[in-house]
C-alpha cells in the first residue's frame, strides 16, 4: 500500500482541531503549554460549546492564549484570574468560563484569588499549569520550585530552611467545600494526555452542571528555565517533580 | 498478526523540531530532517516509512499540533 492510498480523506484519525488558529505558537520548542493548548481545543470542540465559552487568559507565558483558541477571551491582570472569571460568570450564567493560568501568576501573586474564588464555589473551571519554575521572566524560583531545585535565582538548589516549602496549592484546594473536583495530571507520554484530556472535559461537564470549581493541575516542563532538551526535561520531570506532585485525583464529588 | 498502516504528514512550517514525537514514536518512525523549516527549526518527517502503524501517539504529544494522522485497518 503506497502513501497515497494511506493519506486519503476517509483514513484521517487525527488532526489540529480547527479550533487551534493558525497562529504559530510563541512558546519554546517542547513546551507543554502547546499540548494543554491543544486539549483544551479539541475538548471545547468536542462539547461543542465554542460559542458559550469564555476563557481567561493570564500573565506569564500564556498570556497570548487569545491568539490560540479561537473562543472569546478576556486578559487578566496578573494572578486576577480567578477574580475577572467570578465577574463573567455572574454576568452571564450560562457561560462556561475557565482560566487559564502558570505558578507564578495561580500559586505566587495570585494565590488570595485563587483561594477565595475556590472557597466561594464559583462556577469555573482552573487549568493550572505547574512547572515549577517563572519561565517567562528567565527561570526565577517560585512558590512551587521543589527542593533542590537549581534556578535562576537558587543556583545552589531550593533550600527549604531559607526558603520555605514547595506550595503545594491544589492539595490546599482540596479542603475548601466550594471545589467539587481537583485533579493533578502530566502531558508528556501519550498515556498521560489522553488522561489529562478527560480531566479537562470533566473539569468542563462539572462547569456545565453548575458544580462549583474544579481545579485541574498539570504539572509540566520548562525546558528553556530548567536548561535542558525536551526529552531530558520530562524525563527529570518524572523523576523529580512527580514525587512532589504525585498525579492522580485529590477530589473528586 | 497483521498490523495497521499508518501514515503522518507534519506541518513543516509549524513544527519546531523538539524531538517529542520522534521520542513518543514505538515504531522509530520520525526524525528531524537535515533541511530547516522558515523558523530555522530541523523538523519532523517520516525516515521509517514501512514502520508506521497509525497509532498517533507522536500526534497526542506535539505542542504544536502539526501532525495528521491517518490509519488504514489491516
Amino acid at each position: 500500500m503506497t502513501l497515497q492510498e494511506i493519506i486519503q480523506p476517509e483514513n484521517k484519525v487525527y488532526g489540529k482541531t480547527p479550533l487551534l488558529t493558525d497562529t504559530p505558537m510563541h512558546y519554546c520548542p517542547g513546551c507543554s503549554h502547546g499540548v494543554v493548548h491543544k486539549l483544551i481545543a479539541e475538548v471545547i470542540e468536542e462539547m461543542g460549546i465554542q460559542d458559550i465559552t469564555i476563557g481567561i487568559a493570564p500573565v506569564g507565558c500564556a498570556v497570548f492564549a487569545y491568539n490560540y483558541i479561537d473562543i472569546d477571551w478576556q486578559e487578566a491582570a496578573h494572578g486576577r484570574a480567578p477574580a475577572l472569571a467570578t465577574a463573567v460568570n455572574r454576568l452571564l450564567p450560562e457561560s462556561c468560563v475557565f482560566t487559564y493560568q502558570g505558578d507564578g501568576d495561580l500559586a505566587a501573586i495570585g494565590t488570595a484569588e485563587t483561594i477565595h474564588a475556590c472557597n466561594r464555589g464559583e462556577n469555573i473551571a482552573i487549568f493550572f499549569i505547574n512547572n515549577g519554575i517563572y519561565g517567562m521572566t528567565g527561570g526565577q524560583m517560585a512558590p512551587t520550585t521543589i527542593e533542590g531545585m537549581v534556578t535562576s535565582t537558587s543556583p545552589e538548589g531550593r533550600d527549604v530552611m531559607l526558603e520555605g516549602y514547595p506550595l503545594k496549592i491544589s492539595n490546599l484546594l482540596t479542603i475548601l467545600d466550594g471545589t467539587c473536583y481537583v485533579t493533578r495530571q502530566a502531558v508528556h507520554t501519550p498515556a498521560t494526555v489522553v488522561r489529562a484530556k478527560k480531566a479537562i472535559r470533566k473539569a468542563f461537564e462539572n462547569t456545565l452542571a453548575k458544580k462549583g470549581t474544579s481545579v485541574v493541575e498539570f504539572v509540566s516542563t520548562c525546558n528553556s528555565g530548567w536548561k535542558m532538551s525536551p526529552h531530558q526535561a520530562n524525563q527529570w520531570m518524572a523523576e523529580h517533580m512527580f514525587k512532589a506532585y504525585p498525579l492522580g485525583d485529590l477530589k473528586d464529588q | 498478526m497483521a498490523r495497521n498502516k499508518g501514515a503522518v504528514i507534519v506541518n513543516i512550517e509549524r513544527c519546531k523540531g523538539c524531538h517529542l514525537c520522534e521520542e513518543a514514536c514505538p515504531s522509530n518512525v520520525l526524525e528531524m530532517n537535515q533541511q530547516t523549516n522558515a523558523m530555522g527549526y530541523h523538523y519532523s518527517y517520516m525516515a521509517n516509512v514501512e514502520a508506521c502503524t497509525g497509532c498517533a501517539s507522536c500526534a497526542y504529544v506535539c505542542p504544536d499540533a502539526c501532525i495528521t494522522v491517518y490509519r488504514v485497518k489491516s
